[in-house]
């Protein structure tokens, strides 16, 4: 008995090892990239990993990015306030709004990025990491392709889209999408207007000829 | 065509080859010998000839007397297909390609739709209209029908809506609930069929050969779901909305009197592409996979989330999976 008490302890050791870097990169990992695999499975072929391919992210708001070219030239100030500016986003702002301001997301330091809880910067272009950090449930089912949209292939290279294509990071709330071209590629964005109903179909009476 | 000229191709096609007899039968106790066999079988087929040259409909002697779909030799299929595209070319005037492309081996498809994320605005019914072809106007065919259904009241069709019209979906007190064929596996459809026109696919598609429907609607009157169509008249198809990349069994034009049903874009998932109702939804609500894939979209939805099937009680055993997400 006394002997094979530390070898469950270095199995849970070596286990623990296998499993927490590739638990670590796949907490990280958009749908596109392949998670480190455990070190316990390297024997096996790896199942060859679907294609998958970003979607274009909606374009900024004209004139705005970076932001840095106002915000270079202001003082920093991190105290929550009713801006003078911005009005466009604090309009619609509806993201928790009695919890949150803007620099909850947004980096005081380097203003051309986002921020995550812990203070680690994140570029826009990966903004459902910061939306992950909340939202793990809809992150989670996003990133095996339960939650939101994907189109192209359902065996091969299909396209993903991210969370910023249907909600409106100022106010998420799902309203209405519409079809724009951003960085000459189609794709979707957001729009603060629900959608309208497609004609209904004709009733049997009124298909009488 | 005449009865004469028709003929002897048959007999050379179907009769077998003419053999001495020696007196008994071999097998059984057949009283037919071949030779008379053969005879009844020109006779009778002269006769149906004869009935058909009468009639007006123009009807082709070659599609009359053609094998089973699946029965088909690689070059009869051939021979078919390219009639299709013939007959496509002469009534839109526009060229179209037809495959009878297979089901993949190890592929069981499956549909999930998210009840908790659709709106209703109904892209999917004109996505899918634009992809298969149907009848745009007199008969109007639509093969996914939403429903708007009372929160308050759950799935109930009792409290269901087809025709509802509003200026902004979803509606306060409202969800939706789009029906389509869901390609059961126990297809009350297929058993009441009494020409065989319809049948069951290896990855689960139910298919109608619409040359070999005769328009009894009897297959209409088994579904419980609604989700076959008749075309009352010839189908409305304007030639330059016509969606030339077309399957035999699926989105080829079709004429008038025959029944019609979603094929899950056999056209397209058959070259592994997404359905047109999954590509056009803009909630995402639709989710498509092969269940046999434990990777698929469609395996973690059936995994992870509360899925149901509609009206499980018939025992259909539906591909289609309707699931909450939250």
């Amino acid at each position: 008995m006394g002997y094979v008490r530390p070898r469950i302890g270095a199995l849970a050791v070596v286990a623990a090892l296998a499993v927490v870097p590739g638990w670590a990169g796949a907490a990280e990992a958009a749908p596109g990239a392949t998670p480190k695999a455990p070190a316990a499975k390297a024997t096996r072929p790896e199942p060859k990993p679907p294609l998958l391919v970003q979607a274009e992210a909606p374009p900024f708001s004209e004139g705005i990015y970076p932001c840095s070219a106002c915000h270079a030239g202001m003082p920093k100030n991190g105290t929550r306030r009713e801006l003078v500016f911005h009005d466009e986003q604090q309009a619609i702002f509806d993201h928790g709004a009695d919890q949150r301001w803007c620099l909850d997301c947004h980096d005081l330091q380097d203003r051309d990025v986002l921020r995550l809880a812990n203070g680690a910067p994140v570029p826009f272009t990966e903004s459902y990491r910061l939306c992950g950090q909340c939202h793990g449930d809809k992150y989670r089912d996003w990133r095996v392709g339960v939650h939101g949209k994907r189109v192209g292939h359902w065996n091969g290279e299909k396209t993903y889209f991210l969370c910023v294509n249907c909600h409106n990071p100022h106010s998420p709330r799902f309203k209405g999408v519409q079809e724009i071209v951003s960085g000459g590629k189609k794709t979707v964005a957001p729009t603060l207007t629900y959608l309208k109903p497609e004609p209904r179909p004709k009733r049997p009476e009124e298909q009488r000829r | 065509m005449t009865p004469n000229k028709s003929l002897p191709v048959l007999s050379d096609a179907d009769a077998p080859p003419p053999s001495p007899r020696d007196g008994v039968d071999p097998i059984g106790d057949g009283p037919l010998d071949p030779a008379r066999r053969a005879f009844l079988r020109t006779a009778a087929a002269g006769t149906a000839v004869a009935a058909l040259a009468s009639c007006s409909s123009g009807v082709d002697m070659e599609d009359f007397l053609r094998k089973h779909f699946k029965e088909l030799s690689p070059d009869e299929l051939k021979k078919v297909l390219a009639k299709v595209e013939k007959r496509n070319q002469e009534r839109f005037g526009k060229k179209t390609t037809v495959s009878a492309k297979g089901p993949q081996p190890g592929v069981e498809y499956g549909y999930g739709l998210d009840i908790s994320r659709c709106v209703g605005c109904r892209r999917c019914v004109y996505a899918c209209v634009k992809e298969n072809n149907q009848s745009r106007t007199a008969p109007q065919i639509h093969w996914i029908q939403v429903l708007e259904m009372d929160k308050e009241h759950g799935v109930d069709l009792a409290h269901a809506d087809l025709y509802y019209e509003a200026d902004a979906v979803p509606r306060p007190g409202k969800f939706y609930f789009p029906v389509q064929c869901q390609q059961c596996r126990n297809p009350p459809c297929v058993k009441a069929c009494p020409t065989q026109a319809t049948w069951k696919e290896q990855d689960g598609i139910v298919v109608i050969d619409y040359d070999w429907c005769i328009g009894c609607r009897c297959c209409m009157s088994a579904c419980p779901y609604g989700a076959r169509h008749f075309n009352w008249a010839t189908p409305n198809l304007p030639p330059e909305e016509l969606n030339p990349d077309q399957h035999y069994l699926g989105n080829r034009p079709r004429p008038k009197g025959v029944v019609e049903k979603c094929t899950f874009c056999i056209q397209r998932v058959r070259e592994g592409r997404y359905t047109a109702c999954v590509e056009v939804c803009p909630v995402g609500a639709r989710k498509f996979g092969n269940l046999l894939d434990p990777e698929s979209e469609i395996r973690k939805v059936m995994e992870t989330k509360r899925v149901f099937v509609f009206k499980e009680e018939l025992a259909t055993h539906p591909q289609f999976y309707y699931f909450y997400a939250t």
